[in-house]
Order: C-alpha cells, then sequence, then structure tokens
C-alpha cells in the first residue's frame, strides 16, 4: 500500500481537475508553438500553407490530447507502463519488418490516417518505463549490480533497434534520457563515472574502426563528423548546412531583419528550413533577442517542470516529470548545438516549434503525462 | 511494495538533490547557447552585416570541366566547347510577361519557346534560372548584355558542353554524355551536389558512363555577393575545383575511321587487338550513329529511325552482340582433343559428307565429303565431320573448359556498357537452364560453334590473340588516366602446350595461304605480314531435311534476316604476331566471302600504319583494291599516309 494511495482522497475530481492543472506550463507551450506558427508562416513567404496551417490544426489535436491525458489518474498510466513500453517495442521489431523507407532511413510504419514513428514513441514510453521500474525498485537496491543491470538493458534494447533504422540521433536522445532517469533515481555515482570511461573507449574505437572491414558507422556518419570537426572543408557537402545556418544566425545580428525579412534562410539555401533548421529562421528575423528569448521559454519550461516535480511526493510521478523534461531538454538542446555547429547535423527538431506532426503530437501527450502527475500529485 | 513515510523522504530529498545538480546542469548547458548565440549574432555579426546590407553572399558551384578523352596518338575524341544561353530569374524580372515581351524585341524567341519557358518559371522556386534560349550564338549573347537595364533578371551564362569531333566512329567507344535525369540521380546512393546543377552533363553508356567517377572532377565554389534583385555584384571568395582526369584510348582513330568506312552500310563488326599488350586497335561496330544529336536530348525524328532500323545501330556488335562462332571455334575443340591425347597431327578420320551419331544424321558443309583428313587439313578445308568425330570422343565439358580459357563464355573487363559474356555451354548449365538433360547431339553441335555456343566478336580476337601468343591476353581500352600508365594486358603464359598451339597455328597459316585453304583468296603476300586465320559461317536458322533433299538454298536466295553470319578471325604477322582479329559481318553469307577480305584489308592497315601498299595483295586483286582503296580515302582522310611512331615499333 503506497503512499499515494493514502492521500488519494485529497485529490480533486471530475472537471475540478482542470483548475489544478499547472497552467503555466500550459501558457508556456503554447507561447512556443506560437513562435513555430509565425516561424512556419514566415518561411513560407508569409502564407498559412503548406506549413503553419496544418500545424496550428495538429496543435489543437495535440492541446486535446493534452488535456485528455491530464484528465486521467497518474496511477493509472503507471499501471500501463509496462504494456506501453513493450507496445512500442513491438512497434520498432515492426517498422524494422514492414516499416517505409524515408531518406534513406527506415523510420515510420503508415497507420491510415497518420504515420507513425515508434522511435518517438519509445522516447515517452521508456521514461514512463523507468520510472514505474524505480517506483516499484525498493530505494536500497537501487545501486545493486543486478538492479542497475535491467534498466540499462530496458534502454538499450530500444536504442539498438533505432540505431538500426538507421537514426542516429533518436538513439543518442533515447540513452541519454535513460541514462538521466538512472541518474535521477539515485543510481551510484560509480557507475556513471564508469560509462563514462567506457563512452571515451568507444568513441576511440569508433574512430580507429574507420575504414577498416568492422566499421562501426555508416560512410555518411563519419563524414558528418568531419565535417562537423571542419565544415570548411566541404561547403557544399555534408558541411553545406551547418555553413549556411551559421551564416543565416549570424546576419541576424542584435535584434534581426524583421519579420518576413530573412533572405537566407528563404532562399532555399536550407533545404530543411521548415523542419529541423527553423531556429535559423528565428534567429536571422529577430536576432539575438528573438533566440534568446525562445531559449528563455524553454528554460522556464524546463523549471516550471522541476518544481513540480519537487513539489511532487509521489516517487513515480517526480521521476516521469522530471524524465520528460529531460527529454523535452534533449531536443532542443541537441536541435541548437546542431544549429549552431556545436553538434554534427543529426537530424532531431526544434521541440512544439518544427514542423511535423507525429513529435508534437508525441510531445503534448507526454506534457499530458506531466499535468496529471501535477493535478493527482498526493496532498 | 510496502513503503513507510521516512523512506519515502528520505528518497525524496536524494531526488530533490540529483534534480537540482541535473537542472543545473541544463540550465549551464542553455547558458552555453545563449553565449554561442552571442559569439555568432554579436561578436561575428560585423562579419556578416558587412554582406547583409543590401546584399546577400551566395554559393554558387563552379562545375568542373569534364575530362577529355583522346586516342593512343593523342588526336581528340571527346572535347569541352564552350556553349552559351539566356537565362531568367523569375524573383529578379518581376514582371516576367513583360520582361519576355522586350527579350522578344532584342533577340528571336519563337513563340512555343516563350511559353515553355514562362511555364517552367512557374513551376521552379522564383530564383532559380530557367533557360530561355540555349546554344546561342556570341552576337546573342552581346545583344543582351547591351539591353541588360531593360531587362531585369534577364543574364547570359556561359557553359561547356561535350562535343565528339570523330561522330559516329566512337559511338560504340567512347559513347556519350547526356543531361543528368531523376533516373540517374536514384541511381546514386549519396549524388554530389554538382549533379544538381541544371544542365550538368553525366556520362550515359560506355566509357563516358563506365569512367564517370574518373571524367567528372569535383565542383570548386564561389561566394558571390548578389544584390536585391539577383545580380552578382563581385566574387568573394572562389575555391577552385577539381577538373575531371584526361584519358588515352588504346584506340587508333584514324584506323578506327578507316574500319568504320570500310565496313560501310553492312550490319557488321570488327575487333582488332594488339597481341604483345592486348590493346584495342579498333572496336568498330556498323551502322554506327552521331552521338553528338544525343547531347541536349535527340528528337524522335533522329531516334526512331535509329531505334527501328534492322541492322540496329545503336547495338555495340562487337561487344554486347553474341553470335554462334560457327567454326572459328573448331581451334578450341581440335586444342582440347590433342591436348586429351585423343588426336595426333598424323591421324586421319574419313568424311563421307555426314556422320551418324546416337540415330541422326550431322551433315557436313561439303556434301560430298572431304574423304580422309587429318588435323592441318581439318581446319584448312574445314571440315565439319572431323570435329564431329572429335567433340564425341573428348566430351563437352573438356571442351568447354578449354574454351573458357580462352576467353569465352567469360564477361572480359571493359569501361563499356553492355559487355556480353558469351555462353560456352556444360551439362549442368542445360539442366539449370533449360530443365533437359545433355544429350550427345548437343556436343556434335558445340563441336562445329553452333547449338548454344555464343561468343562475342571481341571474345573470338581475344581467343585468337591467345592463340597467337600462348598468353591470357586481357584487353586493355583506357591506356592511360591523367599521362598515368594502365597495366598492360600481356598476361602470363596459359600453360597450353606450344607444341598443340603450333600445330593450330600452322592450320591456320594455311586456311588463308594454302590453296585449298577457305580464306586463300583473303591472302597476303607480302612476307612480313603474312596472316593466319579461320573463317566461320554460323547459321541463324536450321536447314531441314526436305529443304536439304532438294539442295540447301543459296544464301543470296534468302530474306537477309535468314542468311548466315560471316565470321573471319585471324592474326598477323605469322611469325611474329602483331595484332589478332575478329571480322563479324551479320547475315553476311560465308565467312570466306564476306568476312575475310574485309580482315584482310584491316589488318594491312593496323599492320601498315595507314593506307598499306598494293604489293601486300596478290596480283589479281590490286586493281580491285586500288579502286577500293581510292573510294575510301575520301571517306577515311588521315588514314592515307602512314604515320610514324610508335604503330611502327
Amino acid at each position: 500500500m503506497s503512499y499515494l494511495e493514502h492521500t488519494v482522497k485529497h485529490v480533486p475530481t471530475g472537471l475540478r481537475k482542470i483548475l489544478f492543472m499547472n497552467w503555466p506550463l500550459a501558457i508556456l507551450l503554447t507561447s512556443v508553438a506560437g513562435v513555430g506558427f509565425l516561424m512556419l508562416y514566415s518561411v513560407a513567404g508569409g502564407s498559412f500553407s503548406p506549413w503553419a496551417e496544418p500545424q496550428i490544426k495538429r496543435f489543437g489535436l495535440g492541446l486535446a490530447i493534452m488535456f485528455t491525458v491530464a484528465m486521467v489518474p497518474i496511477w493509472l498510466w503507471r499501471n500501463l507502463s509496462g504494456v506501453a513500453y513493450g507496445a512500442t517495442l513491438v512497434l520498432l521489431v515492426a517498422v524494422e519488418l514492414f516499416g517505409s523507407v524515408g531518406m534513406g532511413a527506415q523510420r515510420w510504419i503508415d497507420i491510415g490516417f497518420m504515420r507513425l514513428q515508434p522511435s518517438e514513441l519509445m522516447k515517452i514510453t521508456l521514461v514512463l518505463f523507468l520510472a514505474a521500474y524505480y517506483d516499484w525498485l525498493p530505494v536500497k537496491k537501487v545501486s545493486r549490480p543486478f538492479w542497475v543491470l535491467l534498466p540499462i538493458l530496458i534502454i538499450v534494447v530500444p536504442t539498438a533497434l533505432v540505431l538500426k533504422q538507421p537514426d542516429l540521433g533518436t538513439s543518442i536522445l533515447l540513452l541519454t534520457a535513460g541514462g538521466g532517469l538512472m541518474f535521477l533515481a539515485g543510481v551510484h555515482w560509480a557507475y556513471f563515472a564508469a560509462v563514462i570511461a567506457a563512452a571515451i573507449g568507444l568513441v576511440t574505437a569508433v574512430f580507429q574502426s574507420r575504414g577498416t572491414p568492422w566499421q562501426l558507422l555508416k560512410d555518411y556518419q563519419y563524414r558528418r563528423i568531419d565535417t562537423f570537426i571542419d565544415p570548411s572543408q566541404d561547403p557544399l557537402g555534408a558541411g553545406y548546412h551547418i555553413t549556411q545556418s551559421k551564416i543565416a544566425l549570424g546576419s541576424g545580428g542584435w535584434s534581426g531583419r524583421g519579420f518576413m525579412q530573412g533572405t537566407q534562410s528563404r532562399l532555399n539555401f536550407l533545404p530543411e528550413k521548415h523542419t529541423d533548421f527553423i531556429f535559423t529562421t528565428l534567429a536571422e528575423e529577430f536576432g539575438f533577442l528573438g533566440g534568446v528569448s525562445l531559449l528563455c521559454l524553454y528554460a522556464l519550461i524546463i523549471l516550471f517542470c522541476i518544481v513540480s516535480a519537487i513539489k511532487n511526493k509521489d516517487r513515480f510521478a517526480s521521476l516521469l516529470t522530471l524524465g520528460i523534461a529531460l527529454n523535452f531538454f534533449l531536443f532542443f538542446a541537441v536541435n541548437m548545438s546542431m544549429v549552431m555547429g556545436l553538434a554534427p547535423v543529426v537530424g532531431v527538431p526544434l521541440p512544439m516549434v518544427s514542423y511535423g506532426g507525429s513529435a508534437m503530437l508525441v510531445l503534448l501527450l507526454a506534457f499530458g503525462l506531466v499535468q496529471s502527475a501535477h493535478v493527482h500529485r498526493p496532498r | 511494495m510496502r513503503r513507510n513515510r521516512a523512506d519515502n523522504d528520505a528518497s525524496h530529498l536524494k531526488l530533490t538533490r540529483r534534480a537540482a545538480l541535473l537542472g543545473g546542469a541544463q540550465l549551464l548547458f542553455m547558458g552555453g547557447l545563449a553565449a554561442r548565440m552571442r559569439y555568432l549574432q554579436i561578436d561575428q555579426a560585423d562579419q556578416f552585416r558587412l554582406l547583409a546590407e543590401e546584399n546577400r553572399i551566395n554559393i554558387r558551384l563552379i562545375p568542373p570541366a569534364r575530362g577529355e578523352i583522346f586516342d593512343r596518338n593523342g588526336l581528340q575524341l571527346a572535347e569541352n566547347v564552350p556553349s552559351y544561353r539566356i537565362v531568367m530569374v523569375r524573383e529578379d524580372a518581376g514582371d516576367v510577361e513583360a520582361v519576355m515581351e522586350r527579350l522578344a524585341q532584342v533577340i528571336e524567341i519563337d513563340e512555343e519557346t516563350r511559353e515553355r519557358a514562362i511555364a517552367e518559371m512557374a513551376r521552379t522556386a522564383p530564383f532559380l534560372p530557367v533557360t530561355i534560349v540555349d546554344d546561342v550564338s556570341w552576337e546573342v549573347v552581346s545583344k543582351v548584355s547591351v539591353n541588360a537595364p531593360a531587362l531585369p533578371g534577364v543574364t547570359p551564362e556561359v557553359g561547356l558542353t561535350r562535343v565528339y569531333p570523330r561522330g559516329e566512329d566512337f559511338a560504340h567507344v567512347v559513347g556519350r554524355v547526356g543531361r543528368v535525369s531523376q533516373a540517374d540521380l536514384d541511381a546514386l546512393e549519396d549524388p554530389d551536389q554538382v549533379l544538381r546543377i541544371p544542365r550538368f552533363q553525366i556520362g550515359k553508356i560506355n566509357v563516358e558512363a563506365r569512367a564517370e567517377g574518373l571524367l567528372r572532377g569535383s565542383a570548386g565554389t564561389k561566394n558571390v555577393e548578389v544584390n536585391a534583385t539577383g545580380r552578382v555584384m563581385r566574387e568573394l571568395e572562389r575555391r577552385e575545383g577539381q577538373a575531371g582526369a584526361d584519358l588515352q584510348l588504346t584506340v587508333d582513330a584514324n584506323l578506327q575511321r578507316y574500319v568504320q568506312a570500310r565496313l560501310g552500310e553492312e550490319s557488321a563488326a570488327v575487333v582488332i587487338i594488339d597481341c604483345q599488350n592486348g590493346d584495342l586497335a579498333a572496336l568498330a561496330s556498323s551502322p554506327s550513329y552521331d552521338p553528338n544529336l544525343f547531347i541536349g536530348g535527340i528528337s524522335s525524328t533522329d531516334y526512331n529511325p535509329l531505334l527501328n532500323s534492322k541492322y540496329r545501330p545503336l547495338v555495340n556488335k562487337p561487344v554486347q552482340g553474341t553470335y554462334p562462332p560457327g567454326s572459328t571455334f573448331k581451334m578450341i575443340v581440335a586444342l582440347a582433343a590433342i591436348e586429351e591425347g585423343i588426336v595426333g597431327p598424323e591421324e586421319t578420320v574419313y568424311c563421307p559428307g555426314h556422320l551418324e551419331v546416337a540415330g541422326r544424321r550431322f551433315h557436313c558443309w561439303k556434301r560430298a565429303g572431304h574423304g580422309w583428313v587429318d588435323l592441318q587439313n581439318s581446319l584448312k578445308q574445314s571440315c565439319d565431320v572431323y570435329y564431329y568425330d572429335l567433340a564425341v570422343k573428348v566430351g563437352i565439358e573438356k571442351i568447354t573448359a578449354m574454351a573458357n580459357r580462352f576467353g569465352l563464355g567469360m564477361k572480359h573487363d571493359l569501361a563499356l556498357s553492355s559487355v556480353a559474356g558469351g555462353l560456352t555451354p556444360t551439362k549442368q548449365w542445360k539442366r539449370s537452364a533449360r530443365g533437359e538433360e545433355w544429350v550427345v547431339g548437343d556436343t556434335v553441335n558445340a563441336s562445329i560453334g553452333q547449338g548454344f555456343n555464343l561468343a562475342s566478336p571481341l571474345q573470338l580476337a581475344i581467343m585468337t590473340a591467345r592463340i597467337a601468343t600462348g598468353r591470357t591476353v586481357d584487353p586493355r581500352l583506357i591506356k592511360s588516366i591523367d599521362g598515368v600508365e594502365q597495366p598492360s594486358g600481356a598476361g602470363e603464359p596459359m600453360g597450353v602446350n606450344e607444341n598443340h598451339l603450333r600445330q593450330v597455328r600452322k592450320a591456320m597459316y594455311d586456311v588463308v595461304n594454302d590453296r585449298r585453304g577457305t580464306g586463300y583468296r583473303s591472302r597476303i603476300i607480302d612476307d612480313t605480314m603474312r596472316m593466319a586465320g579461320k573463317t566461320g559461317t554460323s547459321q541463324v536458322r536450321n536447314i531441314t531435311a526436305a529443304e536439304r533433299a532438294r539442295g540447301v538454298t543459296r544464301n543470296a536466295d534468302l530474306p537477309w534476316e535468314r542468311r548466315d553470319h560471316a565470321l573471319f578471325v585471324c592474326f598477323a604477322p605469322f611469325d611474329k604476331p602483331r595484332y589478332a582479329a575478329c571480322v563479324l559481318v551479320e547475315h553476311g553469307g560465308g565467312g570466306s566471302t564476306a568476312a575475310a577480305p574485309i580482315a584482310r584489308d584491316v589488318m594491312l592497315q593496323a599492320m601498315a600504319g595507314g593506307e598499306p601498299p598494293l604489293e601486300a595483295y596478290p596480283k589479281s586483286d590490286r586493281g580491285r583494291i586500288q579502286a577500293q582503296q581510292e573510294k575510301l580515302r575520301d571517306l577515311a582522310p588521315g588514314t592515307v599516309a602512314a604515320k610514324e611512331g610508335e604503330d611502327q615499333a
């Protein structure tokens, strides 16, 4: 009988739940999405089609999902976490077997009305399942080798499947989010030190393997790393994205060229200007101020999540909230680093801003869980 | 799980600590991102602001110059020439219709072109240039330049285009380029950016396609400053690309010209290979076509006749076409039989004009029979029965193994599209490909190069070169890449007994030089250039018993498609082989009448390095040959004077 269940009677019921939601968080999310609509409108040359309009519709759908998920008691979600994780794993295997190939990678399954990317879903269900695992596991056992090995397995299996698609970006995200959750759950420092040491070893191995028959990454991935280290080597090939996005960013200056006045990003220098590289448009048109404002919005979202998690005495709920916040953080941190030439181009969208349905719906679903945790916290 | 309040509080405290730690790290990272943004957008902004006033920087690709292709003597086979075109950028033109109207007053543009250009502009991105007229003269370019102020968005552009100065001679060797198509892009895993340049040319077939990686080079880039109307103001930075590598082929362009002219309108193929190093001196396919027609896209009025002609000008006959090798295959059967010890040079077989094998009667081409024949006579007179007898004793597996050693049934590695592998049948092959068991009749058919056997003229020329030298001569087409000599195809000793080869060579000598040889009429009488060879006549139809009864119909009386293929393989000079050749005339009739005379002319031309002296021909032929030489002199200029240099070496 958990601590949570003793205090359930204080949790609001019915539609009153809406009042107890984390409203600042919802407003922040809407503001970020608003920035996205604005940028998609601008990128399309001042038009709602082809990107802004569907994006707004999907955001509406996403909000509805968020509210619905928030209404459902958090313990129900916890009880479902194992099933959710298992189902997503099955989907990942299915995508391997029957998935469609887009952009050279096998990522999504067509389920009629939309294309489902199981790897997107996995980002959430992995956090959900790990949070449930650490909620169930007595605190004393957290750092015992067997009980450490188990979550590692839970993380590594889907990561390997995603890596095989191949989708390096998402697999790094999965690994980092999973590791972060283990850290939050209180796994001993020494494990992380060991993993970091091993990672350094692995990176060395990856570079050593280049050109040998047991080469660990694909050629294009090596090229991305090469041009990341020195993009000027090949400004039209692999370094093209980074060089172009830096030019666009740099020409934005302090306050930018003004809404719809950006030229670098509108002129098709960037082939993925509406998805992964949308931040360049923002930074070019609204300059440093615009970029930092968006960063502040993101920071506030993270802060509100952390505060909500710390205030929440239920272990599952706080782990889940922190895990989702970490996931969200990783999204924009990787994307912005990439756009600013701090990380290789790995194909991670800017959360809530980049055009793309399944990523946004999944994120709002995740924030629905955060809201549910907030509403149903023990009082 | 049971949990008490104290435990929970303790764990929550730890969680809070770690959450604060991780949250702090996240905020720190975001601070880093902000700092980076500051660095790019404020500290480095001056660098960009300079260019940002009214201008934009634009990275443009400089297409690399495609490598050129030369023959073995440095004559140009594929070159790049400048071509001008007029392009328009929709965004910069503003009112496209009005600008087009004004442009039409300056230069001549027909209505169709105008509509096409306007439609294309509506489809493409506003800032991309669309070609209005292509391949224009310098005069048109200057007119447009002078009127530039009235023509916003209209600019002349200069590019390079491919030209094949030797036209149809090299369509089946050098091949051709064409615009990059979507299919070309789809076929590549990671297409080069340069392929996306509008009107970029990519190799489509033969050397141009197979050596694409060498010829293309890599793109350079230039950063240009463009003003608000899109006009290039100045160049900021330029990185030169790498021009493609120049290729030198082993083919002698003058010899090739002569061979094509000699073949005339025949549907035929000629391969001349250097026995000493495998260099392909000529690789002719007739009739051919002009590859220059294809470069800018070929019109259907030009294309349909090429596609529909029964002489198939688009097929590369010497390497892609496969034919029953006919009697030219007999050397292989003879060598297999000698090696197996089944027949000695003195042993004879009686030819009554036919042979009964497994209840079926197989005929010799000479109905009356050859009487008693030994190895020498069997090749010289091309007696079929002798080989029926030999083949039944040796068996198909041994014959095929020998054929493979001589390069038949093997796909030779050449930088050409669709090199055929031919077919040398085995029992296993028939079982899996036809689902039938091998019967002895198949072996009998195979012994005279009929039945399932198929070989390309290239393979037969290689076979002959190998017989002549006893080495595994391999064909070579690319002599050097950017001046770097490529490995020779001289090959290693084959391990076939030299005595055996000598017997076969002697018999081939007699084929041409003995009064009773099938190729006697095509002999060369100059002792330094004596030729050895073998005729072949391969059937493309079955002769029915009824037909045989009333006398086999003469080739000349048959429709073209049903006549026999004429073949001749040869090498010369006999005592010191320099060249080997294969001549194939599709549906030409007998090898001795249709193919051998061509072979003699082209071999003499190759050996003499130009027009050969009339004295090399038998006296009786000289009058006719002289007339022929005079006629060909006009068709193949540049071949008249013997060239000095390595040809004579």
